[in-house]
């Protein structure tokens, strides 16, 4: 096969190529196109997020403002907590709808 | 084979054929589908995992991620040799050949505009890894005497460590500038952690660069020479990659 002009041996590329590098252009760069397949964009960039937390630091993406695993529940126990208590919450105010809907039978229920 | 199609990238018409032992996403090796003056570089891939729903299950998996994400390359790759590709982001799936020519015939005007720009050219990435592990595996030999010794030693340490960043941001600034001057375009990128690259050091450049082929090799001389030229400092070249981080910008 010939090269439309002289080249140097690639660097780094191929199976040895740096995973990070390979995936900040995949994911990254290259022209955005929606295809019929819908991956909602949004899902991607959140990926891309979560990579760029790997590839990143830390403190990198807090100084980017980029702070949602502190309420990822999968990743924080402070966001894990509220969480359980939002969902606590929705339960009981759940409850609390559906008895008045039917105030007989909990009226029955609580009659000795 | 019916199924979706993954487009990796559209590109002009090229003559070469595309390496027979190249595989694509899925293990699907890559066609070309020409419309009017264009050409998407194509594989067929099946709904069970290209579908909306297993897709953005599969985006989330970081093993089925990298081996879709090198396959992608690899076709891109492939396609730089014979070629200029525009490169899609992954996951880019139509329905059938006629979604494809569809999308191609919207959006002809910008890819024959963007490949214009950037024909003959490649991508170059330079980062630059400030290595200051050595010296601080070397300290803990000489003991403190005393509470004093110990925050003299610690202030001498963290003194080093400023020294370390201070000398690598100038070196990095200094570096991208003479590279940048060379290069027609460039692009600085979120430094890399370890966790990914498996790179030892911090990364504290991570750089693009738009080279035309005809220029490339030198442009290899000229990051070459500055390898060594600062203690400390350990500069990575890749490439050629397809101009990624160039083909974004179709206004």
């Amino acid at each position: 096969m010939t090269t439309p002009s002289r080249m140097p041996e690639p660097y780094g590329q191929g199976s040895s190529a740096n995973l990070a590098d390979i995936l900040e252009r995949v994911l990254d760069k290259g022209i955005v196109i929606a295809g019929d397949i819908r991956i909602n964009l949004l899902d991607i960039e959140l990926l891309t997020i979560k990579l760029r937390l790997i590839v990143a630091s830390v403190d990198k993406a807090k100084e980017m403002g980029i702070d949602w695993w502190e309420t990822d529940p999968a990743l924080s126990s402070r966001a894990r907590r509220d969480e359980l208590t939002r969902e606590n919450a929705e339960l009981r105010e759940r409850l609390a709808r559906l008895e008045e809907l039917e105030p007989g039978r909990a009226e029955k229920k609580e009659a000795p | 084979m019916t199924g979706l199609r993954y487009v990796y990238a559209v590109c002009r018409p090229f003559g070469t054929p595309l390496q027979s032992q190249l595989t694509g996403v899925a293990g699907d090796p890559p066609r070309a589908l020409t419309h009017h003056g264009l050409v998407a570089v194509v594989s067929h891939v099946p709904e069970r995992d290209f579908a909306e729903e297993p897709l953005r299950r599969h985006l989330e998996d970081l093993d089925w991620l990298t081996e879709t994400a090198r396959a992608h390359q690899g076709v891109i790759d492939a396609l730089t040799t014979v070629t200029t590709p525009l490169p899609l982001r992954l996951g880019t799936v139509f329905h059938d050949d006629s979604g494809v020519r569809t999308m191609m015939e919207a959006r002809e005007e910008d890819f024959l505009r963007t490949l214009d720009r950037l024909e003959g050219r490649v991508e170059w990435g330079v980062k630059v890894y400030a290595e200051s592990e050595p010296q601080e595996s070397a300290r803990p030999a000489q003991k403190a005497a005393s509470g004093r010794d110990y925050l003299r030693q610690r202030r001498l340490q963290t003194r080093s460590h400023e020294e370390t960043w201070q000398k690598a941001e100038a070196f990095s600034t200094r570096l991208h500038e003479e590279l940048s001057a060379f290069a027609e375009d460039a692009r600085l990128h979120p430094p890399q952690n370890p966790a990914l690259s498996k790179a030892t050091g911090r990364n504290v450049l991570n750089a693009a660069y738009l080279v035309p082929r005809a220029h490339s090799e030198e442009f290899v001389e000229l990051v070459d020479r500055t390898k060594g030229e600062m203690p400390g400092m350990r500069i990575e070249l890749t490439g050629p990659w397809a101009a990624y981080s160039f083909a974004g910008e179709t206004t």
